[in-house]
């Protein structure tokens, strides 16, 4: 038999009985609409996670006092963690490879110009603050004396604070009180917007030490150390440790690379894709049940009429082939429909909440659609086996 | 040529035996016209599906053209079902979906000849049949007669050397009944072995050969001068 008759063949069957041969396919398509549509969201939430972390630039490593697990909690006397210093950040700043290096530490704190008050986050950062994470003033500069103890009282503000606190009026070379002491405004940050949930433009950047000494803190939260991008990560960890447990004397820190971070971070956004495909997965069984049953109804109407086949010369696995090919073509066609249902109402919803992050991933969609074969297959096997072993003088005799 | 050697077919029915054919023997030439009858349940009906190789005997051995067909493999079956026996159905057997056309390439579709050799050959066919003008009709469009010639049409498409009809007028009024066992008569002309099962006398008196069976057996096979019961002109008849 050509190929060519084979599909006329199994066309003409389900092209005879329409609207059951569309609500067929209709259970594989919701299930693989489904698979699509969700792995479309969980594929955008992915990326937007990616890009909001990686928008900092990723050859950046991170090292935070204390081992992972005490890190913020109770130390006790016997986890005697020793504070990362200014002197930590300038040490690791002599290492090879090394571009910059930022002490960093966070808090709250009020600041208060033009008899206007605002309690707003401070960071307390080093003077490569900007060039670090990709990010640029609007007008002035960030500070340029080194980070140690005798930085001056210079403070950067975020975009929003120069709206609020100075309205109109150009905030450079004006006072800003932070927590009580007085800064001078030296630079306006470009507009950065919401990342994870902080407002970058609603905070203001002073010198680490003196965010230290403002907040009471004896050490800094993190050093975050850029490094040369053609250089591998995990030798510049290996020679931060090194350097650390030099001046500590035991591994009292832990380091992070970014690069690692979001490789852990993508790996985990790929299981919440893939779990949310599953379920979309099951409604796809459910749509293998409506093949199996429709398949299995398909047999028993044409049973004279596979009897007729048997008689005109047709193999037992001539018979088998037509029904098993009905059932894959009936569900790859689901399948397809199901793909365009899916990716209409994904790209609908990105057009109706552009803030929702849609993307079609083509993989799931290559996948949903062999697994709506695969369904076609599997549940078209036991009904496209009864077929062929129906007995030739029984089935013509059935009408 | 068909030859029968000591075929028996036993049925299992419950835990009983029953025997549907005993100890056949049987042989059928090229060009022959054969009727079996007999009342119902004395094995014309599982004769004709053995002839068919549509089942297998229980024992004994059948030689078709010479060769052993006793113990083939479905799918030698198959091919020498296709090629070399034809059907024709007391209710057709038509695929509704399919047009009359497509119905009578079917069994040339499930062969693998190519499109164009087909379509010449269901083209000439339906000349010969006079259903041309009905190639397009599903089954549900053509009348009872127009739906035997195309399964004639159908079951001749492969150049067999057997046809066997079972009860070919049983779902036709007699005119028409007339006309379709007139076409079937005429294959016989292209060295076509001709098997008809009827219970119908005066249908079966038409064999040159007749067979009748009880009970499982062969009770008479007799050769005779075919007493031609004349057909009726059109129009008369059908009363």
């Amino acid at each position: 038999m050509y190929f060519r008759d084979f599909l006329t063949l199994t066309t003409s069957s389900f092209l005879t009985s329409r609207m059951r041969s569309f609500l067929t396919g209709l259970g594989i398509a919701i299930g693989v609409a489904a698979v699509i549509l969700l792995t479309s969201i969980g594929e955008g939430l992915h990326q937007f996670m990616l890009s909001e972390f990686s928008q900092f630039g990723t050859n950046i490593i991170s090292v935070q006092p204390g081992k992972t697990q005490v890190q913020g909690g109770n130390v006790g006397i016997f986890g005697s963690v020793r504070p990362l210093t200014l002197e930590d950040a300038d040490a690791l700043r002599r290492l090879p490879y090394v571009e910059h290096v930022i002490p960093g530490l966070m808090g709250n704190a009020e600041v208060r110009a033009n008899g206007r008050t605002r309690r707003t986050m401070v960071l307390g950062e080093g003077r490569d603050f900007g060039i670090a994470f990709t990010m640029k003033v609007k007008s002035g500069s960030f500070w340029t004396d080194a980070d140690d103890e005798q930085a001056r009282a210079q403070v950067v503000i975020g975009i929003k604070i120069e709206q609020e606190l100075f309205g109109g009026m150009n905030p450079l070379g004006q006072y800003l009180r932070v927590g009580g002491q007085r800064y001078r405004v030296i630079g306006v940050m470009e507009s950065k917007g919401q990342i994870l949930g902080m407002d970058m433009d609603d905070t203001v950047f002073i010198p680490a030490a003196r965010a230290m000494e403002l907040f009471n803190r004896p050490g800094l939260m993190e050093v975050n150390v850029s490094y040369r991008a053609d250089v591998d990560a995990d030798t510049i960890i290996r020679l931060i440790k090194e350097r650390m447990i030099e001046r500590h004397g035991r591994e009292d820190f832990t380091v992070i690379s970014q690069e690692q971070a979001l490789e852990v971070l993508s790996s985990v956004l790929d299981i919440i894709t893939f779990a949310v495909g599953a379920l979309g997965g099951i409604s796809l069984l459910v749509g293998a049940v409506g093949i199996l049953t429709i398949m299995t109804m398909a047999v028993t109407e044409r049973t004279a009429e596979i009897g007729l086949l048997r008689a005109l010369g047709a193999q037992e696995k001539q018979v088998l082939m037509l029904f098993l090919g009905e059932a894959i073509i009936l569900s790859a066609l689901g399948g397809v429909m199901g793909l365009l249902i899916g990716i209409g109402i994904a790209q609908g919803l990105h057009l109706l909440f552009p803030a929702l992050p849609v993307h079609t991933p083509w993989l799931y969609a290559v996948l949903a659609e062999l697994t709506a074969i695969t369904i076609g297959l599997a549940a078209g096997v036991a009904p496209a086996m009864r077929a062929a072993r129906l007995d030739p003088v029984e089935a013509l005799h059935a009408e | 040529m068909i030859e029968l050697q000591n075929v028996c077919r036993t049925f299992t029915v419950g835990d009983q035996q029953v025997a549907a054919l005993r100890d056949i023997n049987l042989r059928l030439d090229a060009s022959e016209y054969i009727s079996i009858m007999g009342p119902s349940g004395s094995g014309k009906s599982t004769l004709l599906n053995l002839l068919g190789l549509l089942d297998r005997p229980s024992s004994g051995t059948y030689l078709l053209d010479d060769g052993n067909v006793t113990d083939l493999s479905d799918e030698q079956q198959a091919r020498v079902r296709r090629e070399k026996i034809g059907f024709v159905f007391q209710s057709f057997h038509l695929v509704p979906r399919l047009t009359a056309a497509q119905n009578v390439e079917l069994p040339m579709i499930l062969a693998g000849i190519p499109a164009e050799e087909r379509k010449s050959r269901v083209e000439v066919l339906m000349q010969n049949y006079g259903l041309s003008a009905r190639a397009d009709h599903r089954p549900d469009q053509l009348s009872g007669g127009q739906r035997q010639r195309v399964a004639i049409a159908r079951a001749t498409v492969m150049k067999p050397s057997v046809l066997l009809a079972d009860e070919p007028t049983g779902n036709l009024d007699r005119h028409t009944g007339w006309e379709v066992l007139q076409l079937l008569e005429g294959l016989m002309e292209r060295g076509i072995t001709l098997v008809v099962v009827t219970h119908d006398a005066e249908i079966g008196a038409r064999a040159k050969r007749q067979i009748h069976m009880l009970d499982g057996r062969i009770l008479s096979d007799e050769r005779e001068a075919p007493n031609k019961v004349p057909l009726p002109q059109a129009g008369e008849g059908l009363g």
